[in-house]
C-alpha cells in the first residue's frame, strides 16, 4: 500500500465513526420507538418512565384494523366465548369487535394512488426526457425551467382552483383525480431526473441503431429505453416515495372515497386521545416499506432528491 | 432500383407501432413527447395559478357561489399588506426557515465531513441516517407529538434524564416559548440527512491532488480546510440551502401535525396560516391574493439566490 497525505489515519477514522454512528443511533431511536409502540399494550405505551422492556402484544395491530364497541356483561355472556385470537384480545377489554376500520381502504387508496401515479409519471416523463435529451425543441431551457418552477409553488396556494376546478369536472375526492394531480406534482422530478439518466447513454448507440434502418421510435424503445432502466426504476421509486408521504393536497382534496394514509393515520382515536399503539402500528405498516425502497435505492439517493442536479 | 442494405435491414424488422410513426420528422416526434407533459402542468399547474390569480382581484367565496362576485381590484393585496397578524405568521416562518437552516448546514456538514473519512461501513450508517428524510412527514410529525407528551414522552424523559429537569416540568408543543423550538428540532431531525448527502457529494468532487499540492507547499490542515475544502464545497452547500428554502418556505404537512399553528398562533407558519384563510374560513378571494404573494416571494427570492450560486459556481 502506497503513502497518501490525504488518506485520514487510523485515529482520525475512528473518531470520525464514533461520532456518526452516534448520531445515527440518536436519529434513528424515534423510529424504533414507532416500531416499538406498535408492539405495546396501551398501559405500557404511556408508561412513566418509559418502557424499554415490555411484553410484546398485537393489540395496536388489532385496534389498528377494526372497530370495536363496548359491550356489558349480559352482552358478553350472551355471546360465548371468544371465536378468534383477535375476539380474545379485545375481550379483555370488555369489548367486542363490529368490524374491520378503514385502515385498509385507505392504505389501498395510498397504493393505488401512489402507483397510478408513478406509472403515468413513468410513460410521460420518459418521453418528454428523451425528446428533451436528443432533440432540438424550441424554448428548451425555459420549458424545462418552467417544469421545475411547478414546483416551488406550496401546494395550499395552487389548492383554491384545483378544488374548484376538480369540483367542476367531479373529480374531488375520486382516485382519477387524485391520480392526475401526483402525476402532475411528480413530473418535474421525473423529467429531469429521467433527462439526466438518458444524457448518460451514449448518442452512438442510437446513431448506429438509425444506420441499420431502425426508425427514430424504434430506436427510442428498443436502445434507449433497456439502457435507462435502472435510471426509470430509480425515478418510479422516487415519484412512488413522494406521493406516498403526500398530505397537503390528500387533506384538502379528499374525505372519503380516495383518503390516502397519511391523514387518516392522526385521526385514529382510541378511547380518550390517541390511541398511540394503534397510530404507531399504522405508521409502522405505512413507513417501512419506505425504508426498505430507501435502502435498494441508496445509490442514486442524492440524484432523486437534488432533482438530478447534483449527480454522482 | 438498386439494392440498399439498410433497408433489408429496416424491412426485416417489422413493427405495427413503430410503421405508423415512420413518417415522422424528428421534430413531429419531439413534439409528440414533450406535448402531453407540458399540457398536463398547465392545466394542474398554470391553470389554477392564473385563476388564483383572477380569484384574488374579486371578493368570491367558494362556501357562497350564489353571491355576486365583486372586482375589488387591489383591496385583498392592501388588506393582507396591512395586517399585523399576517406579519406575526411572516415572522414565524422566518424563524423557521434560519434556525432549521442554520442547524442543519452546521450538523449536515459536520457529518459530512466525518463520513467522508471513509471509516469502515460508512456506507450503511449513512443509509440508516437517511431514513427519517423519506418518510412521510404527517406521519412522522403526528408521532412526535407522542414523544414530547410532558412526563410519557420519550422526548421529555431523555431531556428530564441528561439535565436532571422534571420531565413533566415543560411541554415542547404547549408552551409559547417551546413550540417554535420544538417544530425547528424536528423539521432538522428530518432534513439534516439532505443536506448532508448534498455535501458529501461536494467533498467528495475535491480532487485528491489539490490537498497533495497543498500539502508539499506546507499549508496547515486548518489553512486547507478553509481555503480549499470550504470554498469548494461551497456551490454544494448553497444549492442545499436553497432546496431547504424553498421546501420550508411551503412547510405545511410537518408543522400542522405536530402543533397545528399552535399554542395560539405562534407556530402558525404562512402555508397554515393560508390554509385556515382558504378552507377554513373560505376567503377565497383574500386568500388567493395572499397565495400570489407568497409565489412571487418564494419565486423572487429563489431566482435572486440562483443568480448568486451561479456567480459563485463561476469563481
Amino acid at each position: 500500500m502506497s503513502f497518501s497525505v490525504t488518506e485520514p489515519s487510523n485515529r482520525q477514522k475512528w473518531f470520525a465513526g464514533v461520532l456518526v454512528v452516534g448520531y445515527a443511533l440518536i436519529t434513528i431511536m424515534p423510529l424504533l420507538w414507532i416500531i416499538a409502540t406498535g408492539f405495546k399494550s396501551p398501559a405500557d405505551a404511556i408508561a412513566y418512565p418509559p418502557k424499554v422492556v415490555f411484553e410484546p402484544t398485537v393489540e395496536g395491530y388489532v385496534n389498528l384494523f377494526t372497530s370495536r364497541t363496548r359491550a356489558t356483561e349480559d352482552m358478553l355472556a350472551e355471546l360465548g366465548e371468544p371465536t378468534t385470537w383477535y375476539d380474545r384480545i379485545v375481550r379483555q377489554y370488555d369489548m367486542v369487535i363490529t368490524g374491520p376500520s378503514r385502515y385498509g381502504e385507505r392504505f389501498l387508496n395510498s397504493v393505488i394512488i401512489g402507483f397510478g401515479s408513478t406509472f403515468l409519471c413513468i410513460v410521460l416523463g420518459t418521453a418528454a426526457a428523451y425528446a428533451f435529451s436528443r432533440f432540438r425543441v424550441p424554448l428548451k431551457d425555459d420549458l424545462l425551467f418552467f417544469i421545475l418552477s411547478t414546483r416551488m409553488m406550496p401546494p395550499i396556494a395552487v389548492a383554491i382552483p384545483i378544488f374548484l376546478m376538480f369540483r367542476q369536472l367531479g373529480l374531488n375526492d375520486t382516485h382519477a383525480g387524485m391520480i392526475l394531480l401526483y402525476t402532475a406534482v411528480n413530473l418535474s422530478l421525473s423529467v429531469w431526473l429521467l433527462k439526466g439518466f438518458i444524457d448518460e447513454i451514449p448518442i452512438e448507440y442510437e446513431e448506429a441503431a438509425l444506420i441499420d434502418g431502425y426508425t427514430r421510435f424504434q430506436a427510442f424503445y428498443k436502445v434507449v429505453l433497456p439502457q435507462a432502466a435502472t435510471g426509470i426504476a430509480s425515478t418510479a421509486i422516487f415519484c412512488l416515495i413522494f406521493a406516498w408521504n403526500e398530505y397537503a393536497f390528500a387533506v384538502l382534496l379528499t374525505s372519503g372515497t380516495a383518503q390516502t394514509a397519511p391523514p387518516f393515520i392522526p385521526t385514529i382515536i382510541g378511547v380518550g386521545g390517541q390511541d398511540w399503539p394503534a397510530v404507531a402500528a399504522g405508521a409502522t405498516i405505512f413507513l417501512v416499506p419506505v425504508m426498505v425502497f430507501t435502502i435498494l435505492l441508496r445509490k442514486h439517493l442524492l440524484r432523486g432528491i437534488t432533482f438530478g442536479a447534483v449527480r454522482k | 432500383m438498386s439494392y440498399k442494405p439498410i433497408d433489408a435491414i429496416a424491412h426485416a424488422t417489422p413493427d405495427p407501432i413503430a410503421n405508423k410513426v415512420r413518417g415522422l420528422s424528428d421534430r413531429a416526434i419531439a413534439w409528440i413527447f414533450v406535448a402531453p407533459s407540458i399540457f398536463l402542468l398547465l392545466a394542474v399547474n398554470i391553470f389554477p395559478l392564473i385563476w388564483t390569480i383572477r380569484l384574488s382581484f374579486t371578493n368570491f367565496r367558494v362556501n357562497r357561489p350564489n353571491n355576486d362576485v365583486e372586482w375589488v381590484g387591489l383591496r385583498n393585496y392592501e388588506r393582507i399588506l396591512n395586517d399585523a397578524d399576517i406579519w406575526n405568521t411572516m415572522q414565524a416562518t422566518a424563524h423557521f426557515l434560519l434556525w432549521t437552516i442554520v442547524l442543519q448546514v452546521l450538523i449536515g456538514f459536520a457529518l459530512a465531513y466525518l463520513i467522508n473519512k471513509k471509516f469502515k461501513g460508512n456506507d450503511m450508517w449513512t443509509t440508516i441516517i437517511v431514513f427519517p428524510m423519506m418518510l412521510s412527514p404527517a406521519v412522522v410529525g403526528n408521532f412526535w407529538t407522542f414523544l414530547y407528551q410532558p412526563q410519557i414522552g420519550l422526548f421529555n424523559y431523555v431531556i428530564g434524564f441528561l439535565t436532571g429537569a422534571d420531565p413533566s416540568s415543560f411541554s415542547m408543543i404547549g408552551d409559547t416559548h417551546l413550540a417554535p423550538w420544538a417544530i425547528v428540532i424536528v423539521d432538522t431531525w428530518m432534513w439534516t440527512p439532505f443536506v448532508m448527502l448534498i455535501c458529501l457529494a461536494g467533498l467528495r468532487s475535491i480532487p485528491d491532488s489539490i490537498y497533495e499540492a497543498a500539502e508539499c507547499d506546507r499549508a496547515s490542515k486548518w489553512r486547507q480546510f478553509w481555503t480549499i475544502t470550504i470554498p469548494m464545497a461551497l456551490p454544494f452547500l448553497m444549492l442545499a440551502v436553497l432546496f431547504r428554502g424553498i421546501e420550508n418556505f411551503k412547510m405545511f404537512d410537518l408543522v400542522v401535525q405536530l402543533t397545528g399553528g399552535g399554542p395560539g398562533s405562534i407556530t402558525t407558519l404562512t402555508s397554515i396560516d393560508l390554509k385556515r384563510e382558504a378552507f377554513e374560513k373560505w376567503r377565497t378571494g383574500y386568500s388567493s391574493a395572499y397565495a400570489v404573494i407568497l409565489f412571487v416571494t418564494v419565486f423572487g427570492l429563489a431566482s435572486i439566490y440562483v443568480k448568486a450560486l451561479n456567480k459563485v459556481k463561476e469563481r
